[in-house]
């Protein structure tokens, strides 16, 4: 249970919080401000909430929670440092997501230059008369 | 941002018409999509059965036929659990006449609405391995930031 597939092996399962279900993930960026909270700490590398709150327009226990919603979720930790704690950005899930989605996308995109190879092929051999003649 | 959503579409020389019946009608089907048995039954609430020879049969539950315009259905495209039993997401073919051809824009959405574990995912059919020339790139310029 350490590493499981869904990753297909391309992303370090190591550490990973198994129980988290992936669909937590969307979940947890369906809201703007935990949005922007994952940027502000992606480039902060390490904050804590009342930096954080510091600077986004919503207060700290507001960010308290939203932090609690993306640690469910697999997509920061946390680890205290003194009467603090220190978050960071987890990548691992939310790339492992991200794949998922690119990988469906590719299959559509597949599926749809064939849907147009085949209406394309049958419009000519239709014979619609559409077409001048070669 | 990874959205509970995908958007793709592409520009086909045939009208409407033409690309109305490839994606609805069973004979064709079974040319774009699987590669085993193909039955539809081509109304809202009706039914598609398509069977993957690797894969074995998925169910899938019409929603909406309005041609030449918009067909939508149901389905679990990680497992083949019946979109009239479990959560599903919804997939639409929107088709618009662009020239003498055709725009067809397909959306899927509800990804987070399904329930299924991580080694479905992992196995989730229909897949051709080679798809990711067509990653979605802002969304990993957003992880590969996310990653530092």
């Amino acid at each position: 249970m350490a590493d499981h597939a869904w990753g297909h092996g391309e992303i370090d399962g190591g550490g990973m919080d198994v129980n988290a279900e992936p669909d937590d993930v969307f979940a947890a960026l369906a809201d703007p401000t935990r949005q922007r909270l994952l940027e502000v700490l992606a480039d902060r590398v390490e904050a804590t909430a009342t930096v954080l709150a510091a600077e986004l327009p919503v207060s700290r226990q507001a960010v308290v929670k939203h932090l609690a919603i993306l640690d469910r979720a697999g997509l920061v930790t946390g680890h205290r440092q003194g009467r603090e704690v220190r978050y960071a950005v987890r990548p691992e899930r939310l790339a492992a997501t991200a794949r998922w989605m690119a990988r469906l996308a590719a299959d559509w995109d597949s599926r749809l230059g064939a849907i147009k190879r085949i209406a394309e092929a049958s419009e000519d051999a239709g014979g619609s008369g559409g077409r001048p003649a070669g | 941002m990874v959205q509970d959503r995908i958007e793709r579409e592409v520009l086909i020389a045939a009208p409407v018409e033409r690309v109305w019946s490839v994606i609805t009608e069973a004979e064709h089907i079974g040319s774009w999509f699987n590669d085993g048995e193909t039955k539809v039954d081509l109304r809202p609430g009706g039914m598609m059965s398509l069977t993957w020879n690797d894969h074995g049969t998925h169910s899938i539950l019409i929603e909406k036929v309005d041609p030449p315009h918009l067909f939508s259905w149901r389905w679990d495209p990680a497992t083949s659990k019946d979109p009239r039993e479990a959560a599903s997401t919804l997939v639409e073919f929107m088709l618009t006449p662009e020239g003498d051809g055709t725009r067809l824009r397909v959306v899927e959405t509800g990804f987070a609405d399904l329930s299924v574990s991580e080694e479905d995912r992992a196995t989730a059919v229909l897949h051709n391995v080679e798809g990711w020339a067509a990653e979605l790139p802002e969304l990993v310029e957003y992880v590969e930031r996310l990653a530092g």
